[in-house]
């Protein structure tokens, strides 16, 4: 289960790295990557219905929702609303 | 000063979620529901896949409580997004013919293969909610490839409250023929075959259905803009 702690470490790094981004796309990407691979974490232990949903609604659906949402508000952190 | 206070309750928090999870062995069987749905899921439902025979006849209420959140969450977006002035109609800048031809022709297929996710919910991994974000992940792909396209919304709106009606009408169906909300009334067939289960395939669909809907209304309403 090697693979497992690889997985595990990427998406640790993944999340941390959502907090510290300032440009929120990139952010929303890096969500979308934690889904992903807790995704694939799912299907390694055998839970095949919730790695597909996980799959479904956390790496697609909920990032194209996120990515709408930056596009209408701003993108950077320290960006004043015009 | 406050990061520092912070970081001392955060600290703390952990320290006791720590201890509280340590007092529980990991991996033990500890109820008998569990062993009960693994042995006798199969006999009681006629389901193959134990994951729906768990969420759609043992615990089937709380799908509809699982639903209804959806609905709700689905009617609050609206809410906030679109303010009852009409949409701003933008000129609409059109994708490259490679791009929504691909889109296109993909369309259908991601559909499809939704739908074979909710029908076959029942015999293999997956069910309604899984096949209906699917199917809306389709309907994503043509509104980020193909601009300018629009669902219905009161199609998908009359659609998702049909799925909602069916489901509740057979929970009191169940009520009338068997005694209890969301009863099997239905023959149970032989287990691994498509025709199976008695209702769990038809309440599947009708969920996958009502969630690609729902997803799709509120794709529309993102990607749409009002005054």
């Amino acid at each position: 289960m090697a693979i497992a702690y690889i997985l595990i470490i990427l998406m640790i790094l993944c999340a941390v790295s959502v907090v510290f981004f300032k440009d929120l796309l990139n952010a929303v990407i890096a969500l979308a990557a934690v889904s992903l691979i807790a995704s694939v974490l799912f299907f390694l232990l055998q839970a095949p219905d919730v790695a597909m949903a996980e799959a479904a609604i956390g790496a697609a659906l909920t990032t194209a929702i996120f990515i709408v949402a930056v596009k209408k508000t701003k993108r950077y952190e320290n960006e004043k609303i015009s | 000063m406050r990061k520092l206070v912070s970081i001392i309750l955060l600290g703390a928090l952990a320290f006791g979620l720590v201890q509280a999870v340590k007092k529980i062995p990991f991996g033990v069987q500890k109820t008998k529901v569990g062993k009960y749905y693994v042995e006798r899921g199969i006999e009681d439902t006629g389901s193959s896949n134990i994951v729906t025979s768990v969420v759609l006849n043992y615990r089937g209420f709380d799908t509809l409580g699982e639903v209804t959140i959806l609905f709700a969450g689905a009617i609050a977006l609206g809410a906030v997004l679109f303010t009852g002035k009409k949409r701003i109609e933008r000129e609409v800048y059109p994708a490259s013919p490679i791009l929504s031809t691909a889109c296109k022709f993909l369309f259908p297929l991601i559909l499809l293969f939704g739908a074979y996710i909710f029908i076959h919910g029942h015999l293999t991994p997956g069910g309604g909610f899984q096949g209906g974000a699917i199917a809306a992940s389709a309907l994503l792909l043509i509104f980020l490839g193909c601009p300018g396209r629009k669902t219905d919304g009161r199609k998908t709106r009359l659609m998702e409250s049909l799925g909602g009606i069916i489901f509740v009408l057979a929970g009191l169906l169940g009520l009338a023929y068997g005694g209890f909300f969301l009863f099997n009334f239905l023959p149970k067939g032989t287990v691994n075959n498509l025709f199976s289960a008695g209702i769990i395939p038809v309440l599947y669909i009708v969920i996958g259905f009502k969630v690609a809907s729902e997803i799709a209304g509120i794709l529309d309403n993102l990607f749409g803009e009002t005054e």
